[in-house]
């Protein structure tokens, strides 16, 4: 796509402000609409829009295939992490009031990583679809 | 009062849409028509008060699925196959599917009511009690993570399955495009 001179200015400015916008949503998500869920679709929509604008094998350079898969592994692994680090503080699976001293602390903890590990599963199995799907 | 006027307006737009994506024969146009439903949808949350709903559905299915259908679309033919046959056992799913529906609309509780069985059950307890056991404004959050958190581990677990899936049935071929056309065409 190189004669798309104007998509690939307006992108090179977009992409910096919808990974921003996304950490945004990613932990502020407390406070008003917004999440896990939400964050990792747009933080996956920049990466796809870099690929759509500057091709799928650039994006196989910004983001090795490999790495992202794991990537999604991980995000479901520091979930159940915490799940386990809870039972070993020896409370119930998932039960974040004993992943500190102060339950409302235990809970606040609690909620980043787990909307950190949901953002970033979310994020690399939008990532994967979209390698799986687009025509290289 | 305006509300009311903007969920008609909203609804027979969805309905409008709804009839075109069926009537439609390009895939493409069906695509956007379908983008357009979800941002109808997404609207209608809004106008509900489900900001965290109409988020998702904006940014999942007027976003990422619509980007995803046009990638299938590049993969295969635009124009959808017409088929004039009508299906007689087809019809009579449908139909008595519809039917079984409208019939089963009577028992649904009448909207927003406060004695409805989801305003009396939990509901309560979340409101009053969440801000001091979890400790967060957003309601929507502390239901989704913390009193929920296993079904949201399910969840999880449902995306990065799917992601799996896909991977297992497309991803193999065109993850080493590289490599196999530098084999076929040395």
């Amino acid at each position: 796509m190189e004669h798309h001179l104007v998509l690939s200015i307006v992108a090179r400015i977009l992409i910096p402000l919808i990974m921003l916008f996304a950490l945004y949503v990613q932990f502020h998500g407390d406070y008003g609409p917004g999440g896990g869920f939400q964050a990792g679709v747009i933080f996956a929509s920049s990466f796809i829009l870099y690929g759509i604008i500057y091709g799928i094998e650039n994006l196989r350079d910004v983001v090795h295939p490999s790495f992202i898969r794991s990537l999604a592994a991980l995000g479901v692994l520091i979930y159940i992490s915490v799940g386990i680090v809870t039972i070993l503080n020896g409370g119930e699976f998932l039960n974040y009031n004993f992943l500190s001293e102060h339950p409302v602390t235990g809970q606040h903890i609690g909620i980043i990583f787990i909307e950190l590990g949901v953002g970033m599963t979310v994020a690399s199995t939008m990532i994967i679809l979209f390698y799986a799907f687009a025509r290289p | 009062m305006i509300i009311l006027y903007i969920n008609i307006i909203l609804l027979c737009l969805l309905v409008v849409t709804a009839i075109a994506i069926n009537q439609q024969s390009n895939l493409f146009a069906t695509t956007m028509l379908t983008g357009i439903f979800s941002l109808l949808s997404a609207s209608l949350f809004v106008c509900l008060d489900a900001v965290d709903v109409a988020f998702t559905e904006a940014a999942v299915g007027a976003g990422i699925a619509l980007i995803l259908f046009l990638g299938t679309l590049s993969l295969i033919k635009y124009k959808e196959q017409i088929r004039n046959k009508v299906s007689i056992p087809g019809l009579l799913v449908v139909v008595i599917t519809g039917s079984l529906l409208i019939y089963g609309l009577r028992d649904i509780p009448a909207f927003g009511k406060p004695e409805n069985p989801v305003q009396i059950y939990l509901a309560d307890k979340y409101i009053v009690e969440s801000e001091k056991e979890i400790g967060i404004p957003n309601l929507v959050t502390s239901v989704l993570v913390s009193y929920r958190g296993y079904d949201t581990l399910g969840e999880v677990t449902v995306i990065f399955t799917a992601g799996i899936g896909v991977l297992m049935l497309l991803g193999r071929s065109r993850d080493n495009y590289k490599g196999i056309v530098s084999k076929e065409k040395p």
